[in-house]
C-alpha cells in the first residue's frame, strides 16, 4: 500500500436516542487509492465519511488524514483541513443557486486567499477538463443533474486536495447522468487522486473502486480488493479472504 | 388532541427560535405602546386633566388674619355662585433655613415655604395627592409639595424654621403631595402654624379655596372674586390666585414638552406596529413549505391557516401578557417622571391605553398571519412543497456579481449580496433600522436642545454679587436654573434691591484681582404702548453683552434707548426688531428701539433688557439687585469669591458663585426619560434586525452546511452573517439621521411655540458633521448588534447538522 491518507483506529461513535453508529471502526486508505464504503440505511457510512471530512468527531478513536489528526481539530481548524486537504461532493450536489457556476467553483479557493486571477484561472481549467466550460456563466439551476454533479466535483477539485469524498454521487442522477459521474471518478482515479465514496451503488462500486468496504450496523463487515477495480471493466474479487472485522 | 391541535403544539416547540422572537417582539410592543400610549394620553391636556382629578381650586383665596376671623372667611362658602369651598385653613408663611444635611452654598438661603395647616389632603376643593409618604398626623411634621422651589425635600428630612426670639422650629417631612392649584409650598398641623407664626419673619393668614358655576373666563373669576371681598371686612381679602393663572403658567411650562413627548410616544407606537408586523409575516412565510406538507397530508386551507393563526397567535398572546405587565412597571417610572415635567397627578396608565394596545396589537398579529397564510394556503400544494424555503430564483444575482468585484474577503461579498435576495425582508430591516437611527438621532437633538435652552437661560457669569439679602422666590432673581421654571407657591416678598453701597461695591469688585468685566441688574416695572398690564425690564448697569443671552433675531443693543425683547413681548405688543416701542415709567414715556430678538423665558417672555440709562429719566436711583462677574483666565472661582467677600463685609453685600451650570433636576429628568424612550425604540429596532437575520439564516442553514463544508471557518461565518446587514445598517442609518434631524427641527420650535417663544438658531443647529456621522453608524451600529446573535448561532451550527437540514 502507498502512503497512507486515512487512519482510522478504533473510531466509536454514537448519537443520543440511538445505537451505536461506529463501532471500534479501524481502516487504513493508501494514497491513489479509490475506495467504496457500501452499506444500507442507516449502517453508518455516512458517519465514517463525516469523521473523514471532519463534520463530525469520534467519541473514542482517533482519525487521521493526510497526517493531519481530524478528531482533535475545533471548528476553525477542522474548517481549514477541509479546505486544504478534502474535496466533497454531496448527493445533492448542494452548489449555491445564487451563484454562477464559475463563482460555485472558486468559491473554496476564495476562501483561502488565493488570489482572484489564479482562482479563476484555476476553475477555468477544471471546467474545461470536465467539459463544462460552456456553463461557466451560468447558474446551476439551468444544469442538467450530471452536469451539476459535474461543477460539484470541479469545486471540490478547486484546492488540489489529497482526498476527494463523494457521498452518493449518483444517487440523484438518471442512468446517463450516473454513467457521467462514473467515468469521471473512474479518470480522476486514473489521475492518481485518493478517492473514497459512499454509496449504494453496486455499480459505482465495481466500476470506480480498487477496495470495496462494507458496512452493517457500525463495523465493518468486509474490506475487499475489486480486481479492475478503477478502470471500468467487469470487476472480480482479487482476495475474497480481506474482509476485515475488527 | 386533535390533529390541528397537534399541528399547533408541533410549530409552536419545534420552531423555538421563531416562537421566542414572535413573543419577544409581541412583548417589546406592547411594552413599546403602554409607554407610548400613555405618554400620548399623559400629554393631552395634562393641567385639566389633573385639575379635574383634584377637584381643583378656581379661586386661591388669602386673608389677614389680623382682620378678619376664620368665621367670616367660612361663611363665604355660602356665597351665590360657590359650588364647593374648602377651608378656612390657618396658613404662615416662614424662612426656612436649612437643615441637618442640606447643604446650602454660602449666601444662598431656602425660599419661603408657605405652609397651610390641613389634617386631611382630601376634601371638596383641591384634593391634594400623597405620592409619598403619609399625611400629617401630628405637630413637628411637614408634607412638603413636590412644586416647592427650594432644594429638594426627601422623607425624613428635618427642614429648620429658626424662630424671631429664640431657638429653632423643626419639622420632619413625612410626605411628598402635588397641588395642581398650587396652594401650598407644604402642609402641617394646624397647631404648628402657631408655632411657626413666631418664627422670624412670619406671615399669618387663613387660606379658602373656591369652585364656583362660573369660572371660566377672567371676567366671571373676577366677579366672583369680588362677591368674596364684599362679604369680607375691607382690605381683609390680601390675595388671590385664580385657576386660569395657574393654568397659563403650567400650559406654558408643560406645552415646552407636548411636542416632546408625543413624538416619542408615535415613534414607539409605530415601530411596534411594524415590527410586530413584520415578525409575524416573516415567521408564518417561512413556513411556507411545513405549509406544503401539511396540504399534502390532507389539511384544508383553513387548517392550514388556523394552524398558522394558532402558532403566531400562542407565543404573540404570551409576549403580550409579558409586555403589558412590563410596560406597566416602565410607564410608572416614566409617568412619574411626566408628572414632574407636568406637574400633575396620579398618571397612571389609562384602562382604555391597555384596551388599545393589548388588542391592537393581537389584532395585528392575527391579521398579518391570517393575511401571510392565507398566501400561503393560496399556493398548489407542489408549488409550496417546492418553492417554500428557497427566495424567489434569480433575485440578487446581479448584487451577488457586483459584490464579488469588490476587494472584500469573499465570505464578506457572499454576505454583502444577500438583502437582495430578500428585498422585501431587506426593506423591513431598512425600515426598523432607519427608525431606530431617527430615533438616536432625535433624542440625540433634543438633549443638546434642550441643554442649550438650558445654557442660553443661565447667564455666564463666573461670579454673582448680591447686592440685599439671598434671592428670594418671586423676587429679583439671576437668571435661574430649570427649564421649566415652575413656579413655587409663596411668592413671597420682594425684597428692595441695593440696600448696600454700590459704589463702594463696585469699587471693591473691580479692584478685586481676577475681575475681567462686570455688569449690574435692576429690575423694574413699565407699561409699553400695546400691551395690557405691567411689563418687567431688566435694566444692566454696563456692558452686559457677553452674559451670555442668545439672540434670536437682531442685535444686542448699543447704547441707551435701545432695548432687546423676547418673542412673547413682541407678539404681544405687535412690533419687530427696527420697530421702536413707547415704555411709559412712572408717568414718563420713553421710546425704546428694539434691536434684537432675545430668548428669554422668564416672567413668560414679557420682559424687556435694556441699558440702565434708557430708564434714567424716569428711574435716576435705579439699583442693581446683583452684579455679574465674569473673571480672568485661570482664576479660581472660590478663591476669588471668599476674596471678594472679605473685600465686600463692610458694603453688606454677599458673592457667590455663579450659575455653575449644574443640570436642573427636570433637565436630568428629561434626559433620563430621553434616554429610556431611545433605548426601548433602539431594542425594538435592534429585534427587528435579529429576526429578520434569524429567519434568513434559518432558511439558508443547508447553503450554510455548504460553504462550512467548503472551509469556512466559524469567523469568516460571523463575517458572512455580519456583512448581510452591513449595507442594511448603513441605508437605514443614512435615511434615519436625516429623519432624526427634520423630527428635531419640527418638534424643538414646536416645543419653543408652545411656550411662545422663538427658539435662537444656536438651540436648534445643534447637529454638527462629525456627530451626524457618528449617528448615521449608530444605524450600522443597531445592525451588527441585531444581527450578532444570529451569526454567533450560524458560526456555532455543527456542519453535519447542517447540510442535514432541508
Amino acid at each position: 500500500m502507498n502512503e497512507p491518507v486515512i487512519e482510522l483506529s478504533g473510531v466509536h461513535r454514537r448519537f443520543p436516542e440511538g445505537p451505536a453508529a461506529l463501532c471500534d471502526v479501524s481502516m487504513t486508505v493508501g494514497a491513489g487509492e479509490a475506495v467504496a464504503i457500501l452499506g444500507p440505511s442507516g449502517s453508518g457510512k455516512s458517519t465514517m465519511l463525516n469523521m473523514i471530512a471532519g463534520l463530525d468527531r469520534p467519541d473514542a478513536g482517533t482519525v487521521t488524514v493526510a497526517g493531519v489528526r481530524v478528531d482533535r481539530l475545533g471548528e476553525a481548524g477542522a474548517a481549514r483541513y477541509r479546505r486544504e486537504k478534502v474535496g466533497m461532493v454531496f448527493q445533492f450536489f448542494n452548489l449555491l443557486d445564487d451563484l454562477t457556476v464559475l463563482d460555485n467553483v472558486v468559491l473554496p479557493a476564495e476562501m483561502t486567499g488565493v488570489g482572484r486571477g489564479e482562482a479563476r484561472s484555476r476553475a477555468s481549467g477544471l471546467l474545461e477538463t470536465l467539459g463544462i466550460a460552456r456553463h461557466a456563466r451560468a447558474y446551476p439551476g439551468r444544469l442538467s443533474g450530471g452536469e451539476r454533479q459535474r461543477v460539484a466535483v470541479a469545486r471540490a477539485l478547486m484546492n488540489r486536495p489529497p482526498l476527494l469524498l463523494a457521498d452518493e454521487p449518483t444517487g440523484a442522477l438518471d442512468s446517463a447522468s450516473g454513467e457521467e459521474v462514473r467515468a469521471l471518478l473512474r479518470e480522476l482515479h486514473a489521475d492518481g487522486q485518493t478517492v473514497v465514496v459512499v454509496t449504494h451503488d453496486e455499480g459505482l462500486a465495481a466500476s470506480c473502486a480498487t477496495r470495496v468496504v462494507r458496512i452493517a450496523d457500525g463495523r465493518i463487515a468486509s474490506d475487499t480488493r475489486v480486481v479492475n477495480g478503477g478502470s471500468g471493466a467487469p470487476a472480480g474479487v482479487a482476495d475474497g479472504s480481506a474482509a476485515v472485522a475488527r | 388532541m386533535s390533529a390541528l391541535g397537534r399541528v399547533v403544539r408541533a410549530g409552536v416547540r419545534r420552531r423555538r427560535v421563531q416562537t421566542a422572537v414572535t413573543g419577544l417582539a409581541a412583548m417589546m410592543a406592547v411594552t413599546a405602546s403602554v409607554l407610548g400610549g400613555s405618554l400620548l394620553v399623559a400629554s393631552n391636556a395634562p393641567f385639566d386633566h389633573a385639575f379635574a382629578l383634584q377637584h381643583g381650586a378656581h379661586l386661591a383665596a388669602q386673608f389677614d388674619a389680623a382682620r378678619v376671623t376664620a368665621a367670616e372667611v367660612d361663611a363665604t362658602s355660602h356665597d351665590a355662585g360657590v359650588t364647593a369651598a374648602a377651608g378656612p385653613f390657618r396658613t404662615v408663611t416662614a424662612d426656612p433655613s436649612g437643615g441637618p444635611g442640606l447643604e446650602l452654598p454660602p449666601g444662598v438661603a431656602m425660599d419661603p415655604m408657605k405652609l397651610v395647616a390641613r389634617s386631611d389632603a382630601g376634601g371638596p376643593v383641591d384634593d391634594v395627592t400623597l405620592s409619598s409618604g403619609h399625611w400629617v398626623s401630628g405637630p413637628g411634621q411637614l408634607v412638603v409639595s413636590a412644586d416647592y422651589s427650594g432644594p429638594e425635600l426627601g422623607l425624613g428630612q428635618e427642614v429648620d424654621f429658626p424662630s424671631a426670639s429664640a431657638g429653632v422650629t423643626a419639622l420632619r417631612v413625612v410626605g411628598i403631595a402635588r397641588s395642581v392649584s398650587r396652594t401650598a409650598d407644604g402642609w402641617v398641623e394646624p397647631s404648628d402654624v402657631s408655632g411657626l407664626a413666631g418664627t422670624k419673619g412670619a406671615d399669618a393668614g387663613f387660606q379658602m379655596l373656591y369652585r364656583f358655576a362660573s369660572a371660566s373666563t377672567t371676567a366671571q373669576l373676577a366677579a366672583d372674586r369680588d362677591a368674596i371681598a364684599a362679604r369680607t371686612p375691607p382690605g381683609s381679602l390680601s390675595g388671590t390666585r385664580t385657576w386660569l393663572d395657574v393654568k397659563n403658567s403650567s400650559d406654558t411650562s408643560t406645552g415646552l414638552f407636548v411636542p416632546f413627548l408625543t413624538a416619542f410616544g408615535l415613534l414607539g407606537v409605530l415601530m411596534s406596529v411594524l415590527i410586530v408586523g413584520n415578525v409575524v409575516a416573516g415567521a408564518v412565510g417561512s413556513g411556507t413549505r411545513r405549509i406544503g406538507v401539511l396540504k399534502a397530508l390532507g389539511f384544508t386551507p383553513a387548517q392550514v391557516v388556523s394552524a398558522y393563526m394558532g402558532q403566531a397567535l400562542i407565543p404573540a398572546a404570551v409576549g403580550t401578557v409579558l409586555g403589558a405587565l412590563v410596560g406597566h412597571l416602565v410607564a410608572g417610572q416614566v409617568l412619574a417622571t411626566t408628572e414632574q415635567v407636568y406637574g400633575t397627578v396620579s398618571l397612571t396608565v389609562a384602562p382604555s391605553v391597555d384596551v388599545a394596545v393589548v388588542g391592537g396589537v393581537l389584532l395585528m398579529v392575527s391579521v398579518t398571519a391570517l393575511l401571510t397564510a392565507l398566501r400561503a394556503g393560496r399556493l398548489r400544494t407542489v408549488d409550496a412543497l417546492a418553492v417554500g424555503r428557497t427566495p424567489k430564483a434569480g433575485r440578487g444575482r446581479r448584487a451577488a456579481r457586483l459584490s464579488r468585484a469588490l476587494p472584500l474577503p469573499r465570505p464578506v461579498t457572499l454576505g454583502l449580496a444577500r438583502p437582495f435576495a430578500r428585498p422585501a425582508r431587506a426593506l423591513a430591516m431598512v425600515t426598523a433600522i432607519l427608525f431606530g437611527a431617527a430615533a438616536v438621532t432625535f433624542a440625540f437633538g433634543l438633549g443638546s436642545s434642550l441643554q442649550r435652552i438650558q445654557d442660553a437661560k443661565a447667564t455666564t457669569a463666573d461670579v454673582t454679587v448680591l447686592t440685599s439679602a439671598p434671592p428670594q422666590s418671586g423676587g429679583p432673581v439671576p437668571p435661574a436654573s430649570g427649564v421649566a421654571g415652575a413656579s413655587g407657591a409663596a411668592g413671597g416678598a420682594t425684597r428692595a434691591p441695593g440696600t448696600v453701597d454700590t459704589a463702594a461695591m463696585t469699587r471693591a469688585i473691580g479692584a478685586q484681582p481676577g475681575t475681567r468685566a462686570w455688569f449690574g441688574t435692576a429690575r423694574t416695572q413699565v407699561t409699553a404702548a400695546g400691551t395690557t398690564g405691567s411689563v418687567d425690564v431688566t435694566a444692566f448697569l454696563g456692558d452686559a453683552s457677553w452674559a451670555g443671552y442668545r439672540m434670536v433675531s437682531g442685535t444686542w443693543f448699543h447704547r441707551p434707548g435701545e432695548a432687546v425683547a423676547p418673542t412673547p413681548f413682541l407678539t404681544a405688543t405687535g412690533t419687530r426688531v427696527g420697530d421702536t416701542v413707547v415704555l411709559t415709567d412712572h408717568g414718563r414715556a420713553i421710546p425704546v428701539r428694539i434691536t434684537g430678538e432675545v430668548f428669554v423665558t422668564e416672567n413668560q417672555g414679557m420682559d424687556l433688557l435694556t441699558d440702565a440709562r434708557t430708564l434714567a429719566s424716569a428711574e435716576p436711583n435705579l439699583k442693581a439687585a446683583y452684579f455679574s462677574v465674569a473673571l480672568t483666565s485661570g482664576t479660581d472661582r472660590s478663591a476669588y469669591a471668599n476674596a471678594l467677600n472679605a473685600a465686600l463685609r463692610p458694603t453688606g453685600a454677599i458673592a457667590q458663585l455663579g450659575d455653575g451650570g449644574g443640570a436642573s433636576q427636570l433637565l436630568i429628568m428629561l434626559d433620563a426619560l430621553t434616554g429610556l424612550l431611545t433605548l426601548m425604540l433602539v431594542v425594538v429596532a435592534g429585534l427587528g434586525v435579529l429576526n429578520a437575520v434569524v429567519l434568513d439564516t434559518r432558511e439558508r442553514v443547508h447553503d450554510l452546511g455548504v460553504v462550512k463544508a467548503l472551509g469556512m471557518t466559524p469567523r469568516q461565518t460571523v463575517s458572512m452573517v455580519l456583512a448581510q446587514v452591513v449595507l442594511i445598517g448603513a441605508v437605514g442609518g443614512a435615511l434615519g439621521v436625516p429623519l432624526g434631524v427634520v423630527l428635531q427641527r419640527i418638534v424643538v420650535p414646536a416645543m419653543g411655540h408652545s411656550a411662545g417663544l422663538r427658539l435662537p438658531s444656536v438651540v436648534l443647529d445643534v447637529y454638527q458633521a462629525p456627530a451626524l456621522v457618528l449617528l448615521g453608524l449608530g444605524g450600522l451600529v443597531i445592525a451588527v448588534l441585531g444581527a450578532t446573535g444570529p451569526a454567533g448561532w450560524a458560526a456555532r451550527t455543527r456542519t453535519a447538522v447542517a447540510l442535514r437540514t432541508e
